[in-house]
């Protein structure tokens, strides 16, 4: 037994020593290297694939369009990753080893706000700038932080869009939104929380009037309690939120309960696979997203969203969620910057993001002060014949919002 | 206290809350007579009682994928559970039977983040659903709806139960097992090979896990990090109800499931789970005071 276990250190510090030699010859002369310590394992391990997916198509077509140029000179994009096991003091733990052991040049996000809140504080204390593109808290963006940069929207912009077609189409049907009632039942995480803060503030804006506010366990397995109140009160929308699972939760016990609400608003619709899941019992359920395919933006590197869709198909095997896209803009956003500030000095590099205004397929992208995103938009789905149909912006809508839905029994 | 006035002025909602509660109760309550089993007869609390769910439910899950209705699906994941059960035992279990409980804890603690990570790597952390297929009665204008997968879900937890109270009754085995919880030592002195007899107790356990499982794919979802919810709950329920206590087991998962629905209603889901275990500090205070007037009179 403590024979094995010996062998077992051997082994160990073996692999240790060998991954050691492989990042410092990483870091040789013609390469920018990024860390990134992002949950390959543990809860959230499906969307962190996404996200490296995301970072390591990015690094390999900038790589294949010449690198990034630095003073006349080539850099290829090299990328160093660590498994944080999606546990925060693990990331932290890591990120740390990333700046201070591997010296990587600069850091990308991880998957989630979560553990973004964990890393954060270390990356500003070495002073190395983090462009994240998964951290949608809006309390990251509250604390002053200098070199931290996101490229998707903060999380109480999911659902504001319901919000607004909500009292849209009251409007055209001749009803005052003061008189609309809401019913929230979201988790109780920051993120989630984040999400229904900004539904409340655009109901409050429209007066509406919020007759549930429920916040959902995390160990949420059943929804009967809220969606007895909602059998109840009847209220004009319902906003459920608490990532995949509150997604699934949403759809299946809604139909299975019969709960008519004229609006049933969800997030993170399309990574739990609502429509593949439950088929018609999805239909008229409207979702927040970060991102569609279906966009009609710029990219030079990859075109536009369309070939940067069927390039990351062809490349994974699956769609792209936008968990994958908006990581690969982060990667993006590092190439463009470092080639404006013409140095790999930290501080210069910092100073180039803050002043980043591009395009990209995953949107526009321009930091106000506090470090987040503020050109790009949120989309708005509604499962429309069991596809996802884009009812807003309107600028790339490809269908009208169906308000309200249909009764039950004459779906 | 608004949601009071609403169920005061609705009170075919409570209906509605009682009835899923009961009914989402029952499964809980599978979960926990397996705890109370393995728990009375080897004196092991398992903490990886809630991955045996979730492994459960992924077989269910690939049956339906593979077409196989799923139930048909919830016996197969009975017995592959079974199967899962016995190697376990032979692996590990045997070997902390009658040490101290905290090596039992500690050792199923660790099966249970074993067994979480091997279906995260296997199955990924996705979030899946079997889809039952089942239709929802409704009664009282549509304001109380029963989807009948619950319905199918207490049924089993019933027939289960029964199948069980006869397996220990009737047969040389679960009299074997009765006698081992008695007194393993008797039993042994008198010709019972008390190992078998574990390894059966404890494979039985996952079996009903397993079946548990198969239910709660149908009627909620399975993910590799959901076990912690089930241990919890039949921990709690065991806790309450005693060990050897079928009846008391049934009543008090569906009390449990009753109270998180009304606690939910009434106080909101973010108190929900809040409200159960205050309940339970509750219980147990009162019935340590009960049991200490007891022992006075018996001074």
């Amino acid at each position: 037994m403590q024979r094995s276990v010996k062998t077992l250190a051997a082994a160990c510090a073996v692999v240790a020593l060998a991954a050691g030699a492989g990042v410092r010859t990483a870091a040789a002369e013609d390469t920018i290297t990024l860390g990134a310590a992002v949950s390959l394992t543990g809860k959230y391990s499906v969307n962190g694939k996404n996200t490296q997916d995301g970072y390591n198509l990015a690094a390999k077509v900038i790589n294949e369009h010449g690198g990034v140029k630095v003073g006349g000179k080539a850099y290829q994009l090299k990328i160093v990753y660590y498994d944080d096991e999606s546990t925060s003091a693990r990331g932290a733990q890591l990120v740390e080893r990333l700046i201070s052991q591997d010296h990587v040049d600069f850091v990308l996000g991880p998957y989630g706000s979560a553990l973004t809140k964990a890393i954060v504080p270390i990356t500003e204390k070495y002073g190395v700038p983090m462009v994240e593109g998964n951290g949608a808290d809006r309390g990251l963006f509250t604390k002053g932080y200098k070199y931290l940069f996101a490229t998707l929207n903060t999380s109480d912009y999911y659902l504001r869009a319901a919000v607004s077609i909500l009292a849209d189409e009251a409007k055209r049907e001749g009803r005052d939104p003061k008189s609309l009632k809401i019913a929230i039942a979201i988790e109780n995480d920051n993120f989630s929380q984040d999400v229904r803060d900004g539904v409340e503030e655009d109901a409050k804006k429209y007066g509406m009037q919020v007759v549930i506010d429920d916040k959902l366990p995390a160990d949420l397995n059943d929804m009967t309690a809220t969606l007895t109140k909602v059998k109840a009160l009847k209220p004009d929308a319902l906003f459920i939120s608490g990532h995949e699972k509150g997604a699934v939760l949403g759809i299946r016990e809604v139909a299975a309960q019969r709960v008519y609400v004229p609006m049933l608003a969800l997030t993170h619709c399309d990574s739990a696979q609502i429509t593949e899941k439950f088929g018609k019992d999805a239909n008229y359920a409207f979702c927040g997203s970060q991102w569609d395919s279906r966009m009609t933006y710029s990219d030079r590197w990859f075109g536009n969203p369309q070939k940067y869709a069927e390039l990351f198909n062809a490349t994974f095997h699956y769609e792209p969620p936008y968990q994958a896209a908006e990581s690969t803009a982060t990667v993006e956003v590092f190439a463009d910057a470092i080639a404006r500030a013409g140095s790999l000095d930290r501080a210069k590099v910092r100073d180039a993001i803050a002043a980043t205004d591009m395009m990209t397929f995953y949107g526009p992208i321009k930091f106000d002060a506090t470090g987040k995103n503020i050109a790009k938009s949120m989309v708005m789905y509604q499962v429309q014949d069991q596809k996802y149909v884009v009812v807003a912006p309107a600028k790339w809508a490809t269908g009208k919002p169906i308000f309200p839905a249909p009764q039950w029994d004459k779906r | 206290m608004s949601n009071l006035t609403v169920l005061a002025g609705a009170p075919v909602l409570l209906v509605q809350l009682v009835v899923s509660g009961i009914l989402v109760g029952a499964i809980f309550a599978l979960v926990a007579y397996g705890m109370a089993l393995v728990w009375g007869v080897m004196n092991i609390i398992n903490i990886a009682q809630g991955e045996f769910v979730m492994l459960g439910g992924y077989v269910v899950f690939f049956l339906d994928r593979a077409g196989i209705a799923p139930v048909f699906g919830i016996p197969v994941a009975a017995l592959v559970l079974y199967v899962v059960g016995i190697a376990l035992y032979h692996t590990i279990i045997r070997r902390i039977v009658g040490r101290d409980m905290f090596t039992s804890i500690l050792a199923t603690f660790g099966i249970s983040i074993l067994l979480q990570q091997l279906a995260n790597q296997l199955f990924s952390a996705d979030i899946r659903t079997v889809r039952s297929g089942l239709p929802s009665l409704f009664f009282a204008d549509g304001m109380i709806t029963i989807p009948e997968v619950d319905l199918v879900g207490f049924a089993a937890a019933v027939v289960v139960g029964a199948l069980l109270v006869a397996f220990l009754r009737t047969t040389r085995m679960g009299q074997a097992i009765r006698a081992t919880a008695q007194n393993a030592r008797a039993a042994r002195v008198l010709g019972i090979d008390t190992d078998r007899v574990y390894a059966t107790t404890f494979a039985i356990n996952c079996a009903i896990c397993g079946a548990a499982g198969g239910l709660v794919a149908m009627t909620w979802f399975i993910q590799p990090y959901l076990g912690l919810t089930y241990t919890l709950r039949s921990f709690m329920i065991v806790i309450v109800a005693g060990l050897g206590n079928l009846a008391g087991v049934i009543v008090a998962g569906a009390g449990l499931g009753v109270v998180e629905d009304l606690a939910g209603f009434v106080l909101g889901s973010e108190y929900q789970t809040a409200f159960v275990f205050m309940l339970l500090v509750v219980i147990l205070v009162g019935r340590n005071l009960w049991l200490a007037r007891e022992r006075r009179s018996l001074r």
